[in-house]
């Protein structure tokens, strides 16, 4: 049997095949279409110190090859999650990986804190989403910012940290060395690109946050490039994605420097995408007659 | 929560039943045995290009054949439901269904019945008629061409309205209830937002309770991803805020449960 195991700061996954924060919630709707145990991890929707109604709608808006979202991370706050969706998650044998977002520094550290002593294999933390005004983004575009706050998660973590980045910056190499600089474990990209969509008839923007972030097929070049830029410039195990929908998308993101990957909008769909792509990447190592999927991370240099 | 069920479902027939409107059977199995009246069904695209699935409400359930018939609008040119209205018998189109809550029957039960659908919100009513063992008052909001009229007349007294005046009363479904002074024990409606509205509005002024059908863009279709929300009058038990998931704790709503 070949192996498709693989290592992010010390936590073994039995595949490099995770679900992307947000397209998922924390697997319970689509545990009825996928058996989450085949799963390397399942990354949950952001969660922040209190409940946050997001965004009015319409929130969603399709595009060629992708869609826009601005749910504005909508979420029911960490004391609902850590009492339903932790204990949920632990049902399966799977690694969690929670998604922590917040409007101040001391917001994203409560949040850690908090999970301290929770069974959560990773913490991944949200400072590149585009559709909140306080927050989110802010601490993602700048490189002094970024390094910063990873210093201070640190500090409450009892998980290794994962820092998932945001493409909308100019050099996505520099954002990924202030985070290694600020002693992040793990880095995850891309988040979303930010993008409008007009109605024509009616004059006016589709979304109701007139922004949104793309995700979907459109995006999973610019996503390489930058698993890519950003693997030839730290040292961290990265998480790539963006656009992933098959085995081939992942292995895309695996031989530019991957270690494992996440599957986002490719769930809406098709729900059973995550599942079926651990068993597209079990076929792909048979026909390349590769042993272990590790050979093969950021093969292609 | 009935069992969803994903698929690739074999298309029996289509027909137009007036402009942009088309009336699609499909053979669904399972999916056809576990489905609710008021329930939809998710519609993906043959197109890659086309990410999301489409929510389309359920018209018709034949259980002993287990067949869906879905009557849906072409949104316009280029569209998923432009691609859909294209199926011929012997097609196949993947879907997920049943989806949503459905309307609920059981306090229903010996009520009259005032069973209101406005444009596209009228297909899913049949099913909800047919499936009403007691007296019904159904109205049907028009733009202008009428369809489904008849169909609806084997299920109770129809009342219809059109906004250009071409057929019934000129105006709205509440315009068609005063006009006739029409009335029930309990009101199922589904139809646009300011329909709603007006439904809520009136279910209140009269004291009768309502149960409304409602709409939003929806990304997964399943209560994942948190697009399709609409306001709650009190903070919901799942989302801990005053939002509730049209896709997974809706379509169906008491009215009183929602802001409109």
């Amino acid at each position: 049997m070949n192996s498709l195991s693989v290592n992010l700061a010390g936590v073994e996954l039995k595949n490099p095949v995770m679900t992307a924060s947000g397209t998922f919630g924390s697997g319970m709707e689509y545990s009825e279409f996928v058996d989450l145990n085949r799963l390397g991890a399942v990354v949950t929707k952001g969660v922040a110190s209190v409940p946050w109604p997001g965004n009015p709608t319409p929130r969603v808006a399709e595009t060629a090859s992708g869609m826009l979202n601005a749910i504005g991370l909508q979420n029911p706050g960490i004391d609902v999650f850590c009492e339903r969706d932790i204990p949920f998650l632990k049902q399966f044998d799977t690694k969690i990986i929670v998604n922590v977002c917040g409007k101040t520094e001391e917001d994203y550290c409560s949040v850690v804190e908090r999970l301290s002593d929770e069974p959560v294999d990773l913490l991944e933390i949200n400072v590149s989403c585009p559709n909140v005004k306080e927050g989110g983004i802010a601490f993602g575009q700048n490189p002094a910012a970024l390094e910063s706050i990873t210093k201070k998660v640190k500090k409450y973590a009892a998980q290794p940290v994962i820092m998932k980045l945001s493409p909308n910056v100019t050099d996505i190499a520099e954002m990924a060395r202030a985070a290694e600089a600020g002693g992040a474990d793990v880095l995850s990209l891309i988040n979303t690109i930010t993008g409008m969509k007009i109605d024509v008839r009616r004059r006016t923007f589709v979304l109701a946050n007139r922004t949104g972030g793309l995700s979907g097929p459109a995006v999973k070049p610019v996503a390489v490039r930058m698993v890519y830029q950003a693997a030839g410039a730290v040292k961290l195990p990265i998480i790539g994605m963006g656009g992933i929908a098959t085995a081939e998308d992942a292995m895309e993101f695996i031989l530019a420097g991957a270690t494992a990957v996440s599957v986002g909008t490719a769930n809406f769909t098709n729900p059973c995408a995550t599942a079926e792509i651990v068993e597209g990447l079990e076929r792909y190592l048979e026909e390349q007659h590769v042993e272990d999927i590790r050979e093969l991370i950021g093969a292609v240099r | 929560m009935s069992k969803k069920v994903k698929g690739c479902l074999e298309v029996i027939s289509q027909e137009a039943l007036g402009t942009g409107i088309y009336s699609l059977w499909l053979a669904a199995g399972e999916m056809a045995e576990a489905a609710l009246p008021g329930q939809f069904v998710s519609l993906y695209s043959g197109n890659g290009s086309r990410l999301l699935p489409r929510p389309i409400s359920i018209c018709e359930i034949d259980r002993e054949k287990g067949r869906l018939r879905l009557v849906y609008r072409v949104t316009g040119p280029g569209t998923g439901t432009e691609e859909f209205s294209r199926l011929k018998r012997g097609d196949s189109v993947r879907a997920l269904g049943p989806l949503g809550n459905g309307f609920p029957l059981s306090p229903a039960e010996g009520k009259r019945v005032l069973l209101m659908g406005g444009g596209i919100g009228i297909p899913p009513m049949l099913e909800t008629a047919r499936q009403l063992g007691g007296e019904k008052i159904i109205v049907l909001g028009y733009r202008d061409e009428l369809f489904l009229k008849e169909e609806f007349e084997k299920h109770g007294s129809v009342y219809v309205t059109t906004e250009d005046g071409s057929a019934g009363t000129r105006g709205n479904v509440l315009d068609a209830v005063r006009e006739h002074g029409l009335s029930g024990d309990l009101i199922f409606a589904c139809g646009p937002l300011p329909m709603l509205r007006a439904v809520k509005a009136f279910g209140l002024e009269k004291n009768i309770p309502c149960y409304v059908s409602m709409e939003e863009r929806m990304a997964c279709g399943v209560g994942a991803c948190l697009a399709c929300v609409c306001g709650s009058e009190k903070v919901d038990d799942h989302s801990r805020v005053c939002n509730k998931r049209v896709c997974r704790d809706g379509p169906v709503f008491l009215s009183t449960e929602v802001t409109i």
